[in-house]
C-alpha cells in the first residue's frame, strides 16, 4: 500500500531549477511493477543525442541543473531521480542490479532510442555504466564524476562511507537525522550558497523521505558476499567492452569519499578515456568546478565535430574512434616500442657513446663531494635499469624523483627513461603543500626519493612504491615504507648479469612530467614525450652552440639534467637547491674550477648573491671563472644590470637570457649586447625567437580578451603563442585547461602578453590575467611599472585594475626606496608629491597611487609580483574599507 | 526647439539653459527666483500644477533640474519640492503634448550604503535608499520613468558630484568648511569617488535631449570616468579653492557615529518651532558614508546610448576652477 509521502511529485521552486524542466513519468521497475519516477527534462527531440544523468546518494537531479541550462542544440538532457530518492516515489529497498533494470525500463518509457551519453556522480556512476553496457550500440561516450566500480585492493573502502555502512551508525546518520543529506554538500569547496544546500536537502525532509538514503549506503558492497558484489564486479570487469566509447572523468581530488584513488583504477579500465581534475574541488565536483557543465559540453561538441570531419573525410571505416583530444595515459606510451624503431637515436644516446670514456661527467660540490666519470654513469644506468625492471619498474609508468640534483637524480632520470618510464620533476620551489598535491595528481607508479622526499610522499599520501636514494638505514626505510634503495637495485642489477631490458622507448613515449610553477593557480602538470624532448636539446644545442667541449655548471635544478643528454660533464655547486639565493660566489668558482666550466646557467637570485659575494673570490676563482664563455640566467626576469655586473666577475663570457615556459623553453633568447643596443619600448625585450620557435600574437580585445587571428604583425598588443617541435605534449589530466591552451591547433598559447617589434624580437608586457581592462582599452602592467620604478623614490612598482572587467580604473601599487614624508600611512594613500610624480611618469590614466612596505613574490624567484593579490587588496583599499597589508 | 528648463538657478540648470541657447534652441527657464538669465523666464514652484502646465505650453522639449539638494532637512519638504514637483513637471509634459523630457537625477537613488564599484545604473529603490534627499529622489525618477511611452520620451540621468566655476553647493562648501577648519578625511581617504565637471554634465544632458527617442526608458550615470581617492579629490578641490588642504584623519567608525548624532540633533531643531533653518549641519552619517566608501561608474552604456564622452578633464576642470577663483 503506497502512502500519500510515499508518491512522486515535482519540487517547489528552488534555487536555478526551470520548473518547466520538471516531470513524472510511470514506467514498470525492475519486477515489472509501476512506479512513477521524477525527473528533469528539457524535452528536446534530440538531433544529435540524449545526455543521460544519474545522481548518487544522498543527492538528486538537482545536481544537473547546469548541464540542461548549458544544452547545446539538438541535445536532449534527461536527468532522473532513482527510485526512492529525490522526488520520484518511494519504495522497498532496491539493489545494484534492480536499479540499473528500473533504469533501462524508464528510458524505455521514454522511447530514447538514438544516440546517449550517459553522465553520472558518486553511486550512479555503477548505475549509468550498467545501464551503458545494456546500451552498447545507441552508447555514443560516458562522462563520469567522483565515483567508482571497484574497490581497489590496496585501500580499505571510503572510510566515511564505510562508517555510515556501520550497523548502528546508518539508520541514525542516513534516515533518522539529515546528518549524511547535510554533510554531503557541506564537503563543497568553496561552500555552497545557503539556497543550493537547501535545495539538495529539500526531497529528504522526514525520515521516511530518507529511507532510500539509508539504504543506498546499506547497498554499497564491501565485501564479496554482499548480494549486490556480483553485478558490481560484473559491471567493472565488462569496463573493457568499452574501449570504443569516448569516455570522460571529471575529478575533485579533495573528495574524501572518492579520492584519486578511485580515478587511477576508472583510468586502467578506460586507459583512453579523457581526465580533468579541478585542483581543489571536492565531491561534488560539478558543484565546487561549475564550469564542469561547459566543458562537459565543450567535449560532446569536440565528439560530434571529431565524426562529421570523418565521414566527410570519406573513410570513416579504417580510423581509430574520434578523440577529443590528444591520447591521455601514460599507460599508452608503449604503443611506439611495438612497431618499428624511432627514427633517431634515444635520448640517452650521447651517454652511451661515452661508456667506456673516463672523463668526468658530473661533480658535486656540496654533501658528499662526489666525482662520477662517463663510464661510471653509463654502467650505473644500466644496473640501475635492470634492477628497477626487476622491482617492476615497466614500460609506460610513472616514476616520480624526489631527489636533489647530482649524480644520484642523474643516474636515477636515465635509468627510468632507459626502461621505458617517465619521470615526474616536482620543483621543492613549489612549497611542500602544492608539491605534494601536483605529486599525487600525477599518480605516480614509483617514487625515488631521499628520507625527506619520501616522508612527503607518505604525508601527501602519493601512491606508489617507495625507493630510497642515498645513504639511507634499514630502519629509516621501513619507517617510511620504502621497499627498496637505489644502491640495492643497481647491485641487484648488476649480479643479475643485466637482463635484457625493453626495446627503446619510441618517439610518442612519454618520459616527462614537469611542473608550472602554479603562480596563477595550482601548479599544472606538463607531459612531454620523447620526441619532445629530444627537439629540446636540439634547440639547447643550437641556439647556444654546446659541443662535447663544453662542460656545463648548473644552479639551476632542470638543467643540471640535461648534462649527460648533451654529452657535456656538468657540475652541481654547493648549495641549498631550494633556495637559489644560497649560491655564493665561491661555490660557483668552486664548481666551475672542478669540471673547468665553459657554461654556467643560474636563476637571477643565483647571481644577485653571487655578486654580493664576489669579494670572497682568490685570485685562483677568478681564473677559473675567466674560462666560462657563456652565462645563461632564466626564471624571472633578469635585469641587464645583473648581467653586466656579472660579466664583470665572468671576463670571457656572453650573457644570455634565455625566455620560455614549463610548456616550451627556450622560446627566444638576447644577449647583454643586444639589450644594450636596445632602444625603448613597452615591456622587457627576450629578444628573437630562437632557431625552430615561431612566436605569433593574438591580439586582445576592449575587454582584454586575447580573441585576435595569430599574426606577426610588428607592434600589436596581445597574448604570446608560439609554436616549436619542443612544445609540451599536454597538459596532464588537464582536459580543459589543454584545450584551451591548444584553441589554434599547433599552438600554444602562453598566458603572456606581449608585442613583436620591427626586427621581430618579442616584448613582454605582463601575464594576460593581470591586464587591466579599463574603458579606453587594455592595459599591460609591465611597461608603465617600468616608467614608475625609474623614480628615484620608487623601490618597486605594481601596476593592477581595480573594479569589474571591461570597466577597471588602474591603480599602482609603489614600494618606496627611501623615507616616507611625515603623515604618509605605511600601507595605504600615497603622499600627493608621489602620487604625482607617479600620475606624471606612468604614460597611462592612474586612478589612485597607494604605497606599501612589500608587495608579494612568488617563492621560487622572489620576483615576480603576485599581481592578483596586489589587485585584491588594492580594490579593497580603494573601495573605502579597511587598508591591511596586500 | 523649444525647450522648457527647470531649476535655472543652480550652475547645472543655469549653464545647460545657456548651451541650449547659444546653440539656438528656443529656452524658457522656471524657478522661483529670478536668474538672471537672458532667456524667457517663468517664476514658480514646480510643483505648482497649474503654473507647470502653463509653462510648458507649446514645448518640444523639457529638462527638468529644479530640487531641493540640501543634506538636511524636513522629509515634506524634500517630498513636496522633489516628488511632486517631479509629478506635477510628468503631468505638464503630458498636458502639453511635450515629446521629450530629461530628467535629472542622482547616482544615489539607488545607493544602499555599499561601495559602488565600477557599477552600471542600478534600477531606483527608494527603501533602501539613504537619506531623504535620495529617497525622495528615487521616488521621483520611478515617476518620471514611469511616464515614458509613445508620446513622452523620457531619459533619466544621473549626475554624479557635478563642480566647476560658480559651484555653491560641493565647491563652496568643501572650500567654506576647509578654511574653518572643520573638513576633516574622514576614513584612509582611499576610497574612489568618481565626481563630474559641470560642462561634461551639461553636453550630457544636451546629448541626452537629442537622443531621447533612442535612450527613452533609461537611467544613466554620467561621470568624468576618472576616479581619484576621496582625500586626493578634496585636496585638489580645496587647492584650487585656495583653501588649505584637510589634514585631519577621522576614523570611519567615529565620523558615521558623530553623523549619526548630528543627524538626530538636527532632526530634533527642525522639529521645534526655531525662526528659520538651522543651516547645514557640519557632518551627516549619509555624507560620513559619502566622503569614505567608492562610487564610481560602469559608464559604458551611457556613452554609447547618449554618443557623448566628457571633453574637459579632471585635471582641465581643477585648472578652470582655480582660474575661476583667481578672477572673483
Amino acid at each position: 500500500m503506497t502512502r500519500a509521502t510515499d508518491a512522486a511529485r515535482r519540487p517547489p521552486v528552488l534555487s536555478g531549477l526551470d520548473p518547466a524542466w520538471s516531470r513524472l513519468v510511470t514506467a514498470p521497475d525492475a519486477d515489472g511493477v509501476d512506479r512513477t519516477w521524477h525527473l528533469l527534462d528539457n524535452g528536446v527531440s534530440p538531433t544529435i543525442g540524449t545526455l543521460l544523468c544519474v545522481h548518487g546518494n544522498p543527492t538528486w537531479s538537482y545536481l544537473w541543473r547546469r548541464f540542461i541550462a548549458q544544452a547545446l542544440p539538438g541535445w536532449r538532457v534527461v536527468a532522473v531521480d532513482q527510485l526512492g530518492m529525490g522526488w520520484s516515489e518511494r519504495t522497498t529497498p532496491r539493489t545494484l542490479a534492480q536499479r540499473v533494470d528500473d533504469l533501462c525500463s524508464l528510458t524505455d518509457a521514454l522511447g530514447i532510442t538514438g544516440p546517449v551519453v550517459t553522465l553520472a556522480h558518486d553511486w550512479g556512476g555503477p548505475i549509468s555504466l550498467g545501464w551503458a553496457l545494456e546500451h552498447h550500440d545507441q552508447l555514443r561516450a560516458v562522462v563520469l564524476t567522483n565515483t567508482a566500480v571497484h574497490q581497489p585492493s590496496d585501500t580499505a573502502g571510503p572510510a566515511l562511507i564505510r562508517l555510515a555502512h556501520a550497523p548502528g551508525v546508518r539508520p541514525t546518520s542516513c534516515v533518522a537525522t539529515p546528518t549524511f543529506v547535510r554533510a554531503t554538500t557541506a564537503l563543497s569547496r568553496p561552500p555552497l550558497p545557503r539556497a543550493v544546500r537547501d535545495a539538495f536537502a529539500a526531497p529528504y525532509g522526514s525520515a521516511a523521505r530518507r529511507q532510500a538514503v539509508g539504504d543506498f549506503v546499506a547497498d554499497i558492497p564491501f565485501d564479496p558476499r554482499h548480494p549486490s558484489a556480483p553485478r558490481l564486479d560484473d559491471i567493472a570487469e565488462r569496463l573493457t567492452e568499452l574501449a570504443d566509447v569516448p569516455a570522460l572523468l571529471l575529478w575533485g581530488p579533495r573528495d574524501p569519499v572518492f579520492s584519486d584513488v578511485y580515478l587511477r583504477d576508472l583510468r586502467k579500465r578506460l586507459p583512453h578515456a579523457d581526465v580533468h581534475r579541478y585542483e581543489g574541488a571536492s565531491h561534488l565536483v560539478t558543484e565546487d568546478a561549475p564550469q564542469a557543465s561547459t566543458h562537459v559540453w565543450q567535449w560532446l561538441s569536440d565528439l560530434v565535430d571529431a565524426r562529421d570531419s570523418r565521414e566527410h573525410a570519406g573513410d570513416a571505416s579504417d580510423r581509430p574512434p574520434a578523440r577529443p583530444t590528444a591520447l591521455n595515459d601514460g599507460s599508452l606510451a608503449t604503443e611506439g616500442s611495438a612497431g618499428s624503431l624511432p627514427s633517431d637515436q634515444p635520448l640517452w644516446s650521447a651517454l652511451c657513446d661515452r661508456a667506456t670514456d673516463p672523463a668526468t661527467a658530473i661533480v658535486e660540490l656540496g654533501g658528499r663531494g662526489r666525482r662520477v666519470t662517463f663510464a661510471q654513469l653509463e654502467a650505473t644506468v644500466a644496473d640501475l635499469a635492470a634492477g628497477l625492471a626487476s622491482a617492476g619498474v615497466q614500460p609506460g609508468h610513472r616514476v616520480a624523483l624526489l631527489v636533489p640534483p647530482g649524480a644520484d637524480l642523474t643516474a636515477a632520470v636515465y635509468a627510468c627513461w632507459r626502461v621505458g618510464a617517465s619521470v615526474v620533476v616536482a620543483d621543492a620551489g613549489l612549497g611542500v603543500s602544492r608539491m605534494g598535491r601536483a605529486l599525487r595528481g600525477a599518480a605516480p607508479d614509483h617514487v625515488i626519493g631521499i628520507a625527506k622526499g619520501l616522508l612527503l610522499a607518505r604525508a601527501a599520501r602519493v601512491p606508489g612504491q617507495l625507493i630510497a636514494a642515498g645513504p639511507l638505514d634499514r630502519a629509516t626505510m621501513a619507517l617510511v615504507g620504502a621497499s627498496d634503495s637505489l644502491a640495492d637495485l643497481a647491485r641487484r642489477g648488476r649480479s643479475s648479469g643485466r637482463p635484457t631490458l625493453p626495446p627503446p622507448p619510441g618517439d610518442d613515449a612519454e618520459m616527462a612530467v614537469l611542473f608550472t610553477s602554479g603562480a596563477t593557480g595550482p601548479p599544472k602538470g606538463v607531459v612531454y614525450r620523447q620526441r619532445q624532448l629530444r627537439a629540446q636539446l636540439a634547440a639547447l644545442r643550437s641556439t647556444y652552440r654546446l659541443t662535447s667541449e663544453d662542460r656545463l655548471v648548473a644552479a639551476f635544478a632542470p638543467f643540471a639534467l640535461y648534462g649527460p643528454a648533451l654529452g657535456l660533464a656538468s657540475a652541481v655547486p654547493d648549495m641549498e637547491v631550494t633556495a637559489p639565493g644560497t649560491l655564493t660566489a665561491t661555490a660557483l668558482a668552486d664548481a666551475v674550477s672542478a669540471i673547468d666550466g665553459t657554461v654556467v646557467f643560474a636563476s637571477p637570485a643565483a647571481l644577485r648573491n653571487v655578486v654580493a659575494t664576489a669579494h670572497e673570490l682568490t685570485v685562483d676563482h677568478r681564473r677559473a671563472l675567466a674560462g666560462v664563455r657563456l652565462l645563461m640566467s632564466a626564471g624571472a626576469p633578469v635585469p641587464a644590470s645583473l648581467l653586466r655586473q656579472m660579466t664583470a666577475l665572468l671576463p670571457a663570457a656572453e650573457a644570455h637570457t634565455p625566455y620560455g615556459m614549463t610548456e616550451c623553453l627556450p622560446v627566444a633568447d638576447i644577449s647583454l649586447t643586444e639589450i644594450e643596443a636596445l632602444t625603448t619600448d613597452d615591456g622587457v625585450c627576450v629578444g628573437h625567437p630562437v632557431a625552430g620557435v615561431t612566436v605569433n600574437i593574438s591580439a586582445l580585445d576592449a575587454d582584454g580578451r586575447a580573441v585576435g587571428a595569430l599574426v606577426s604583425t610588428p607592434g600589436v598588443t596581445g597574448e604570446v603563442c608560439v609554436s616549436a617541435a619542443h612544445l609540451k605534449d599536454r597538459y596532464d589530466q588537464l582536459w580543459a585547461t589543454e584545450r584551451a591552451s591548444r584553441r589554434n591547433p599547433g599552438w600554444h598559447r602562453t598566458g603572456d602578453v606581449g608585442h613583436l617589434d620591427h626586427d621581430g624580437r618579442l616584448w613582454v608586457e605582463g601575464r594576460l590575467v593581470h591586464v587591466v581592462t579599463g574603458p579606453d582599452g587594455p592595459v599591460t602592467p609591465v611597461a608603465p611599472e617600468q616608467r614608475v620604478e625609474s623614480l628615484p623614490q620608487v623601490a618597486m612598482a605594481a601596476v593592477v585594475g581595480v573594479g569589474p572587467t571591461a570597466t577597471q580604473q588602474t591603480a599602482v601599487v609603489v614600494v618606496r626606496s627611501g623615507t616616507a614624508p611625515p603623515g604618509e600611512a605605511r600601507d595605504g594613500l600615497a603622499d600627493p608629491d608621489l602620487s604625482a610624480a607617479v600620475r606624471a611618469t606612468a604614460g597611462v590614466p592612474v586612478a589612485a597611487v597607494l604605497v606599501t612596505r612589500e608587495l608579494p613574490v612568488d617563492i621560487r624567484h622572489a620576483s615576480k609580483i603576485d599581481r592578483a593579490r596586489v589587485s585584491a587588496w588594492a580594490t579593497k583599499a580603494l573601495a573605502g574599507g579597511r587598508v591591511g597589508r596586500p | 526647439m523649444k525647450v522648457l528648463v527647470t531649476g535655472a538657478s543652480g550652475m547645472l540648470g543655469r549653464q545647460t539653459a545657456l548651451a541650449l541657447a547659444t546653440r539656438g534652441d528656443d529656452v524658457t527657464v522656471l524657478q522661483r527666483h529670478p536668474s538672471g538669465l537672458p532667456l524667457r523666464e517663468v517664476l514658480a514652484d514646480v510643483a505648482d500644477r497649474d503654473a507647470m502646465s502653463y509653462a510648458a505650453r507649446g514645448q518640444d522639449a523639457v529638462v527638468h533640474l529644479a530640487a531641493k539638494v540640501n543634506v538636511t532637512g524636513r522629509w515634506a519638504d524634500y517630498e513636496r519640492a522633489n516628488v511632486q514637483g517631479t509629478a506635477s513637471v510628468v503631468q505638464a509634459c503630458r498636458a502639453a503634448g511635450v515629446s521629450r523630457l530629461v530628467h535629472v537625477s542622482s547616482p544615489s537613488v539607488a545607493h544602499a550604503g555599499a561601495a559602488l564599484v565600477g557599477v552600471g545604473a542600478e534600477a531606483a529603490d527608494p527603501p533602501r535608499a539613504r537619506g531623504h534627499y535620495a529617497r525622495s529622489k528615487a521616488y521621483a525618477e520611478q515617476i518620471a520613468l514611469g511616464a515614458d511611452g509613445d508620446a513622452l520620451a523620457v531619459v533619466a540621468i544621473r549626475p554624479h558630484l557635478v563642480w566647476g566655476p560658480g559651484d555653491t553647493q560641493l565647491v563652496g562648501r568643501l572650500v567654506e568648511r576647509a578654511r574653518s577648519g572643520r573638513l576633516p578625511i574622514i576614513g584612509s581617504g582611499a576610497a574612489l569617488i568618481d565626481s563630474t565637471y559641470v560642462t561634461n554634465a551639461v553636453d550630457a544632458l544636451v546629448a541626452a535631449l537629442d537622443r531621447c527617442r533612442q535612450a527613452h526608458g533609461e537611467a544613466l550615470v554620467v561621470s568624468n570616468g576618472e576616479p581619484r581617492p576621496v582625500g586626493e579629490l578634496i585636496a585638489d578641490i580645496c587647492r584650487a579653492g585656495g583653501a588649505p588642504v584637510p589634514t585631519r584623519h577621522l576614523p570611519y567608525p567615529a565620523a558615521a557615529l558623530a553623523g549619526a548624532l548630528v543627524d538626530a540633533v538636527w532632526a530634533t531643531r527642525l522639529a521645534l518651532p526655531f525662526n528659520g533653518s538651522p543651516g547645514d549641519p557640519p557632518l551627516t552619517r549619509f555624507l560620513a558614508e559619502q566622503l569614505s566608501t567608492a562610487h564610481w561608474f560602469d559608464q559604458r552604456r551611457t556613452r554609447e546610448l547618449l554618443g557623448w564622452s566628457p571633453a574637459v578633464t579632471l585635471e582641465q576642470g581643477l585648472a578652470e576652477l582655480a582660474a575661476s577663483l583667481r578672477v572673483t
